[in-house]
């Protein structure tokens, strides 16, 4: 694979005795899905927050989109697009003014968000909804809604915490296919989920247990490394080690 | 600067879109004005008064005419017996009987004092006191008018509020009262429920992942309300003078200014308390238990804080409301100037300093 967009080496994040994060190194190729998987408690989110420029490191070093997370945050920012669990649209807006705004807080000109905007809606098929309010919106709609509007401004890489909690699964799948459809654009997607089987559709995953990676590599590598016949049981392999209690 | 005015618009669009935010906004000092204006004033009105007159001379006379031109009082003349005296306020017919004894005009004359008898309610004690009140005043004045007459057979009862209140004008105090109470509840309440709200829909958090400047959604949070309570407070302004007879007396400017400190206090205290609370309801709780008690409380606008305990006298200087209220009452109602009170002011943007600070810290050592 070509040119490397996330690369951590040896990052560690202490909090007094606690490493939430302790010694994990990783690389994410360009244009690749990368799952982040782990329990509760894993240090998943602490990692995420680092790379997505809301904390520091406590040791070890990480650049994301060619940017140092200890000196330049606020570059990573912009390069960065984020969806959480919470889809994160405001309810009481339209599905165009929802656009408009978050567009505008990435500092695009009107003209780019007008344009950008119509061709967004007429892919997602809300002509007639652009001037409804969100909250009237289904689930599934938001959650694709929200997907859009977090690689709207076509950021480089595209964190995505745990995007399909609570949908139903014809609904995740679609959403997974808006996740290749970013990925073979050339937008890289870093994915964590609770869910093995959508780890199965990662290129490569990581498995986080106590804030260690105790493994690293393509779905069907670990399967045969670990004799398993599907995500679920690596997971199940790995994750009983855990000494931490969920949180 | 662009993204700022994007953040800004989206501000509005919640307020206008949400009719809570917008009945608490805008129906609030309505209600307010009203009830403190016309319904819980401590002035008394058009009270029925019996005055039983059997002197019949130019003294009392003159006496019943000044109280038939007074607006306290509706007057019916007539004698009564002692029964039916007690028959008419048990009726609740009359608030207050005034009795000039056959003899008063030739005490007046010769002894230089006469007695008169005034009997008032006393179910209903703070409006009997404040009749027996105007009626001293008033037979007080009609004294003065003879040119001292030996020992006054009235005392002459000074009441404070009389002095920036010739009329009388009960809700006058409480104005700059209500005014403090609605910024207190507008700009906290409201931007800390707005910002909270952002924390349980999840947007905070991506935001924060935006590259707009974390301290920049504060401020784009403020500004909103920061125009929105300036709105309100024209729109109090209106209607005490409108609906209430009102004169601002001190400089608009001033008023204003004064108000735009107080404001900042407020939002302050709101950025505070959503730094605090976890939930919406939690922040609705703290601003209205924290906060609107001690306004309503320890202001001074609805109990005197000098009839309080000295503990709580203390307590008062900690609510920025307190001197706010000695701001407005100042500039708009003594119409003083800002060297009457800069100390106020000092003391009050001392405050707001401190609180948001404060607010600030608070909420870069959460984002960390």
């Amino acid at each position: 694979m070509g040119e490397q967009v996330i690369v951590c080496k040896e990052l560690t994040k202490r909090f007094g005795d606690f490493y939430a994060v302790n010694n994990i190194s990783f690389e994410v190729n360009k244009g690749e899905i990368f799952g982040f998987l782990g329990a509760n408690g894993a240090g998943k989110t602490t990692a995420m927050r680092i790379l997505c420029g809301l904390s520091y490191p406590s040791s070890g070093s990480a650049t994301v989109a060619g940017f140092d997370v200890y000196r330049q945050q606020d570059e990573i920012k912009k390069n960065i697009g984020y969806m959480s669990q919470k889809f994160s649209l405001y309810e009481n807006l339209t599905v165009s003014e929802n656009i408009e705004f978050y567009g505008g807080v990435y500092g695009l000109s009107r003209a780019v968000i007008r344009e950008r905007s119509a061709a967004l809606i007429q892919t997602l098929g809300l002509e007639k909804e652009a001037k409804k309010l969100v909250g009237e919106l289904p689930l599934g709609w938001k959650q694709k809604l929200a997907f859009s509007v977090a690689i709207f401004h076509r950021p480089q890489i595209v964190f995505l915490d745990e995007p399909t909690g609570g949908v139903d699964p014809v609904t995740r799948r679609q959403f997974w296919d808006m996740i290749y459809e970013a990925a073979a654009g050339g937008i890289t997607v870093f994915v964590t989920t609770h869910y093995m089987d959508e780890a199965e559709y990662c290129n490569r995953v990581t498995i986080m247990v106590d804030g260690k990676i105790e493994a690293l590599d393509a779905p069907q590598a670990l399967k045969q490394r670990f004799g398993a016949g599907n995500m679920e049981e690596v997971f199940y392999q790995l994750a009983r080690s855990a000494k931490r209690s969920s949180d | 600067m662009k993204q700022l005015l994007v953040f800004i618009r989206k501000e509005f669009y919640h307020v206008f879109r949400d009719r809570r935010t917008l009945l608490i906004m805008f129906g609030l000092p309505v209600a307010q004005i009203l009830l403190f204006g016309y319904a819980l004033t401590s002035e008394v009105k058009n009270a029925d008064i019996v005055i039983s007159d059997q002197a019949q001379d130019a003294n009392t006379a003159r006496i019943i005419s000044k109280i038939k031109s007074s607006s306290y009082f509706i007057v019916h003349e007539q004698q009564l017996a002692g029964p039916e005296i007690d028959a008419a306020f048990k009726r609740g017919r009359i608030k207050c009987v005034l009795n000039f004894p056959p003899q008063f005009g030739s005490d007046l004359r010769h002894d230089g004092k006469a007695s008169v008898q005034i009997i008032a309610d006393g179910s209903d004690p703070n409006t009997a006191k404040t009749l027996v009140n105007y009626l001293t005043a008033i037979m007080a004045g009609y004294q003065q008018e003879l040119g001292g007459g030996g020992g006054a057979p009235v005392g002459i009862v000074p009441e404070l509020r009389m002095l920036y209140n010739p009329e009388g004008n009960g809700s006058l105090n409480f104005i700059p009262g209500v005014i403090a109470l609605i910024f207190m509840i507008v700009c906290a309440t409201l931007t800390s429920v707005s910002v909270v709200r952002e924390k349980e829909l999840g947007t905070m958090e991506i935001l924060l992942v935006s590259p707009f400047h974390p301290i920049m959604v504060l401020i784009a949070k403020a500004i909103p309300y920061l125009v929105l309570s300036l709105v309100n407070f024209t729109f109090i302004l209106v209607l005490s003078v409108g609906f209430l007879d009102i004169a601002v007396k001190g400089s608009l400017l001033l008023l204003f200014a004064e108000s735009t400190l107080f404001i900042i206090t407020c939002l302050s205290v709101g950025l505070l308390i959503s730094n605090i609370a976890a939930s919406q309801q939690a922040a609705m709780l703290i601003s209205m238990m924290g906060m609107m008690l001690p306004t309503l409380l320890l202001t001074g606008f609805m109990y005197p804080l000098e009839n309080m305990p000295l503990f709580l006298q203390l307590i008062s200087n900690l609510v920025p409301a307190r001197w706010y209220y000695l701001i407005v009452k100042a500039v708009m109602l003594k119409g003083l100037g800002f060297g009457a009170v800069w100390k106020e002011t000092l003391v009050l943007a001392g405050m707001t300093g401190a609180l948001l600070s404060l607010a600030l810290l608070k909420f870069k050592t959460r984002l960390e």
